[in-house]
């Protein structure tokens, strides 16, 4: 069976040109980059050859203001937990209530320790409530935290007006970029932005790699203590390989920008507005004038997520949904939740995220599949 | 991914008995849109008393809709009588068991099926609140459903619980008071059956005069009377009255109808409590 991949929001391909590059430090190259010797001290250019390659996507002005990481998670850990804890003063933690777990999580563990902690709403679209954002900024300086675009929805967040705000105040901004950098063209350094994480995994780099942006002058604790690797931000032998396939990645994003916001968009657009006109009680969820150009999420009336999700599974098509029943947890998400989508919509809602991998093929695939699983499942729906 | 058995699958994939019957006898409907699942379940009787037909429909996941597929089997063919000894758990048997997250579905099935029973006998729509008072206001799960969960699951923590019947698995405000409902329940049950006490006397004692503090002194309070403990003899309980309680005339009916009963209900069914004068 062909697989339709279209939860690329998840995780994606990783790029045959990545793992090329790769191999040759899981083979030849496998040197300690620390080390004195030419045999291993070579190892350490071509970090640096990363590290411009992501500042470049990012648009950063000085590669030293990228720091490599294990992950998406450890750079938003390492952004609020060690920039807060870095501050003169204790700041007051804001944040959205539309956050990856990997920013709510740190914040929690913050107001947990005194630090005082303000989620900020969205509206019915997904956006953020800016003028909660510029009273409650007022308060003091803070450590503000507020995702560039929304894993759930694609909704972008406008983070250089958050930013504006935040820096008026004498605060400190960080976003998560995770869902953005590489889907979106930026330029951090004209940008309000402090810190911004990334992750390899979401453009076509392998899992276990990720970078945070640190502007020059920012300061950050450090998470893990015991080495001078990443100018003393990061201690730990660096992981050579993945952090050249990051890299890379992030060269190739780049390239690929323009594709991403035509051919993709497009790819999106066609799906989206056939299975809105196709299928019965579907409706769109976030904002069409916001967001990214390879995610859409839909809900369903009075059907449940999980149950098209594994009809969609049957026959190789690959997405996810906010569903509580295929989490494991009853509530649903969180994000359709702050939303206020209506209660007969949160449990049936369904993410296709796209990449540049997907084809013209995979939209006809789900927008024949999908009608007639839908149809199905709302002959067996009580409500309809 | 979930670890579905063969037969959620293939109930899930080809669900039996989809549908509605028109004029059945007994109609159930359980759940609602804004808890994720519903269920209604409909049956009709031949002459003899049995189920000649069921049908459902269901809005939920996979195992929510195997289970229901799988109660409708299950009752055909069955009286009133023989279908309400189906337990949710020879429900999740009949499907080779459902993850335990999953659980709550095949308890929906029972309660569906209770309603629906209760439709017939009463004409009547079933409304699981005439059954006790709601703890979480999330899923709309009543003290009276958890007590029954407990004792059915043996069910010892939160997570238990709210597997079997998702209160708690909202915003978590009832959590505390879930929490203290299952050390009750549990604490009794294994006294009922051990008959060997799970307190020491200083815990029992203890207990007694938190439930007097609690629950029965703001009673007595309120017509101007009061209550002292003056000792605790295994299973006796001797008290005190005072104030307006001492010398009442019904003081006799007070002990048994309120101190002992709140007793018995919070510390151990076998309480006696004797008045001191």
């Amino acid at each position: 069976m062909r697989i339709v991949y279209l939860d690329n929001n998840a995780t994606t391909q990783i790029a045959d040109e990545v793992r090329e590059a790769m191999l040759p430090f899981l083979t030849d190259l496998w040197g300690n980059p620390s080390s004195m010797h030419t045999f291993g001290g070579q190892t350490k250019k071509y970090i640096e050859t990363a590290r411009e390659q992501v500042a470049a996507l990012i648009g950063a002005d000085d590669p030293q203001e990228i720091t490599f990481t294990s992950c998406g998670s450890e750079s938003n850990n390492l952004a609020i937990r060690g920039g807060a804890e870095a501050m003169d003063k204790q700041p007051h933690v804001m944040t959205s209530k539309v956050e990856h777990a990997a920013v709510s999580g740190p914040c929690h563990y913050l107001e947990d320790r005194g630090f005082r902690l303000t989620k900020l709403d969205v509206d019915e679209k997904g956006r953020l409530d800016v003028e909660t954002l510029r009273r409650e900024a007022k308060a003091g300086k803070s450590l503000t935290s507020i995702m560039w675009a929304n894993n759930e929805t694609g909704v972008i967040f406008p983070v250089g007006l958050i930013g504006e705000i935040v820096h008026e105040f004498g605060g400190i901004f960080h976003t998560d970029g995770v869902q953005a950098v590489g889907k979106i063209p930026m330029k951090v350094s004209e940008l309000p932005i402090d810190m911004l994480s990334l992750s390899g995994h979401k453009l076509h780099a392998p899992k276990g790699v990720g970078a945070l942006y640190i502007r020059r002058g920012t300061k950050v604790k450090p998470l893990i203590l015991g080495g001078h690797q990443e100018r003393g931000r990061r201690a730990g032998t660096e992981n050579v390989p993945y952090i050249v396939g990051l890299g890379l990645a992030c060269e190739l994003a780049g390239k690929k920008l323009k594709e991403e916001n035509t051919r993709v968009k497009a790819m999106r657009d066609r799906l989206e507005a056939g299975i809105l006109e196709t299928c019965p009680g579907a409706r769109l969820n976030g904002d069409p004038a916001a967001r990214l150009p390879n995610t859409t999420n839909i809900s369903f009336d009075y059907i449940e997520g999980e149950a098209i999700l594994l009809m969609l599974d049957d026959k190789g098509i690959c997405a996810s949904t906010g569903s509580a029943c295929a989490s494991g947890s009853l509530e649903p998400s969180h994000v359709l939740r702050a939303m206020q989508v209506a209660g007969m919509s949160v449990h049936g809602s369904i993410r296709f995220s796209f990449s540049t991998y997907n084809t013209e093929e995979d939209v006809d695939a789900v927008l024949t599949e999908l009608p007639k699983i839908v149809q199905r499942l709302r002959e067996l729906s009580p409500f309809v | 991914m979930w670890d579905y058995t063969d037969k959620v699958n293939e109930h899930f994939r080809n669900p039996h008995n989809v549908g509605k019957i028109e004029g059945a006898d007994g109609t159930g409907e359980v759940g609602s849109l804004a808890c994720g699942d519903a269920l209604k379940l409909m049956f009709k009787l031949d002459d003899e008393g049995r189920i000649a037909e069921a049908k459902f429909q269901t809005f939920g996941c996979a195992s929510a809709i195997a289970s229901s597929s799988a109660l409708t089997e299950m009752i055909l063919g069955k009286t009133l009588e023989e279908a309400e000894t189906i337990t949710n758990k020879d429900i999740a048997n009949y499907l080779g068991g459902l993850p335990k997250q999953k659980v709550h579905c095949s308890v929906m099935g029972r309660e569906a099926l209770e309603a629906a029973i209760y439709n017939y006998r009463t004409g009547k729509k079933w409304n699981k609140e005439i059954e006790g008072e709601v703890i979480c206001h999330c899923f709309g799960v009543t003290d009276k459903e958890i007590e029954k969960v407990v004792r059915e699951h043996d069910v010892t923590t939160i997570e238990e619980l709210t597997n079997a019947c998702k209160a708690g698995g909202g915003c978590g405000n009832c959590i505390p008071e879930l929490e203290s409902m299952i050390q009750r329940l549990v604490a009794k049950e294994v006294a009922e059956e051990s008959g060997v006490p799970l307190m020491t006397n200083l815990q029992k004692i203890h207990l007694i005069e938190d439930v007097i503090d609690r629950e029965i002194r703001p009673a007595l309070r309120q017509d101007g009377g009061d209550l002292e403990l003056v000792d605790v003899d295994g299973k006796t309980v001797k008290v005190r009255f005072r104030g307006a309680c001492s010398g009442c005339v019904v003081s006799a009916i007070t002990l048994k109808d309120v101190v002992e009963a709140r007793l018995r209900d919070n510390v151990s069914t076998d309480i006696v409590v004797e008045e001191i004068k």
